[in-house]
């Protein structure tokens, strides 16, 4: 059974329809790369998958559970479903501790001391635990996003969505975080990403979706469809990014 | 001429004492209560119901449109009519708290809306609560940014303690007129007033900056 199934999507904004129809499987252990041009709606895919958005039609499913903004067990659902977003989103008053562990303490009700345990741990994983004091203020934009990965991994998801995650970042600082997340694809996370990092689609996806104008146009494995796009609007697309 | 003397005035420095304290306990207890009206209030604005809305909307605007002395008397003269009975000090301390709260609400409100939704999110997808979300991620910035504004309204308070003077309550300008009446040293009873109202009003400036000193340790991004 897929981790994630989505069927037939659909969701507007006002008069604008923005996904028209969408079906997608996300199988455990894959990692999907959501490509297209801006207006795609790529991120609001993402963000229907999380109940951050609220799908008009059709139905998304996540570990069997469908997915819905007024569903009675959100916040749990929350808590394995991470999403990390273009603009870090780290809570400027907290440490990155505290960053961390604020969810876990508050509603897993983990002790003090495990706290920083655990949040030696995740930040282990994304190759900051000397940070573990500073606030985000006092980090670079690659830290940043690299501690927005740490925090969502605290809380242990079974799926994690990026949303552009290194859009915001200085070219010199993309690779940081494409590290971390290649880290976490070698390590079985199930994970999907909105990107224009192509080579990271290349060289890391399981999948790649092609979306265009509200649809999945193209997807396959990212060797088949980067080599052999079908349609023109992959074509272009391909050549624009290249 | 008529020279200054203020010796006669040591006499009553129990009663200025006494005064000074009742301004300091009427200004705590209007900003306390204030203060939690306030951020209820803008909490509200941003998430309640419609009536409630309109109803906070409705008391701000009437609390920061009309004298505050007026406040004062309907709170003091009018209630009893509709059997709220109390004495000056409390008819002041909620008079005061009412006017304190209507500016409070729009401090804080103007705090909250200048915090991104995009933190409001972030808070969501790690599975806070709205209270949660409220309180650890929105609140401390919030309070923060508006904490200049906060603490010279709380100045504007202290000193519009004064007010209640109008409706006996015994606070320290009230016990000047006092003093006044029966020393007949106009200036230097007023002199000495305006000295503790300046030195209450410096000493809290010395504890606002201290405090936020303490509170708002965290670096911003300039």
């Amino acid at each position: 059974m897929a981790l994630v199934d989505i069927r037939n999507v659909t969701k507007s904004y006002g008069s604008t329809q923005v996904l028209k129809g969408v079906s997608l499987d996300i199988k455990e252990g894959e990692i999907v790369t959501i490509i297209g041009k801006s207006g795609s709606g790529k991120s609001t895919l993402l963000r229907c998958i999380n109940a951050l958005e609220r799908i008009d039609g059709g139905e998304i499913t996540v570990e069997g559970q469908p997915v819905r903004t007024d569903m009675p067990n959100l916040r749990d659902f929350r808590q394995r479903v991470g999403i990390v977003f273009q603009a870090f989103n780290l809570f400027p008053h907290m440490t990155v501790e505290r960053n961390i562990t604020l969810a876990p303490v508050l509603n897993k009700r983990i002790a003090k001391a495990d706290g920083r345990a655990l949040a030696l741990d995740v930040l282990e994983r994304v190759g900051l635990a000397d940070k573990i004091d500073a606030f985000p203020a006092q980090l670079s934009g690659g830290q940043q996003q690299r501690v927005a990965i740490a925090r969502c991994l605290a809380m242990k998801p079974h799926l994690m969505l990026f949303d552009e995650v290194t859009s915001a970042l200085d070219p010199e600082l993309v690779g940081e975080v494409l590290k971390v997340m290649e880290d976490m694809a070698r390590q079985g996370m199930t994970m999907v990403l909105v990107t224009h990092e192509m080579g990271f689609a290349r060289n890391v996806a399981s999948k790649i979706v092609f979306m265009h104008q509200g649809r999945v146009w193209e997807e396959g494995p990212p060797a088949e469809l980067f080599a052999n796009p079908r349609t023109p609007e992959l074509q272009s697309f391909i050549a624009s990014v290249r | 001429m008529q020279t200054l003397n203020f010796q006669q005035l040591w006499r009553y420095q129990d009663q200025l004492i006494d005064g000074t304290l009742h301004t300091l306990l009427l200004t705590l207890v209007a900003a306390v209560l204030g203060t939690a009206i306030g951020v209820a209030a803008a909490a509200a604005v941003r998430s309640g119901p419609r009536p409630v809305r309109w109803a906070i909307r409705g008391y701000v605007e009437l609390i920061r449109n009309t004298p505050s002395l007026i406040q004062l008397f309907v709170v003091f003269f009018v209630l009893p009519g509709f059997g709220l009975r109390m004495g000056a000090f409390e008819a002041a301390s909620i008079a005061l708290g009412l006017y304190f709260g209507a500016y409070c609400t729009e401090i804080v409100r103007a705090g909250l809306d200048a915090i991104p939704g995009s933190q409001v999110e972030a808070g969501q997808c790690l599975g806070l609560s709205r209270w949660q979300v409220f309180r650890y991620i929105v609140l401390p910035p919030a309070l923060r940014s508006v904490y200049p504004a906060f603490t010279s309204q709380f100045v504007l308070l202290l000193l519009g303690t004064s007010l209640a003077s109008q409706i006996s309550a015994e606070e320290l300008f009230h016990t000047g007129g006092f003093i006044e009446t029966r020393t007949y040293r106009s200036f230097e009873v007023y002199a000495v007033i305006c000295g503790i109202y300046f030195a209450l009003v410096m000493t809290f400036k010395l504890l606002f900056a201290a405090v936020g000193h303490l509170a708002f340790r965290w670096p911003v991004r300039r």
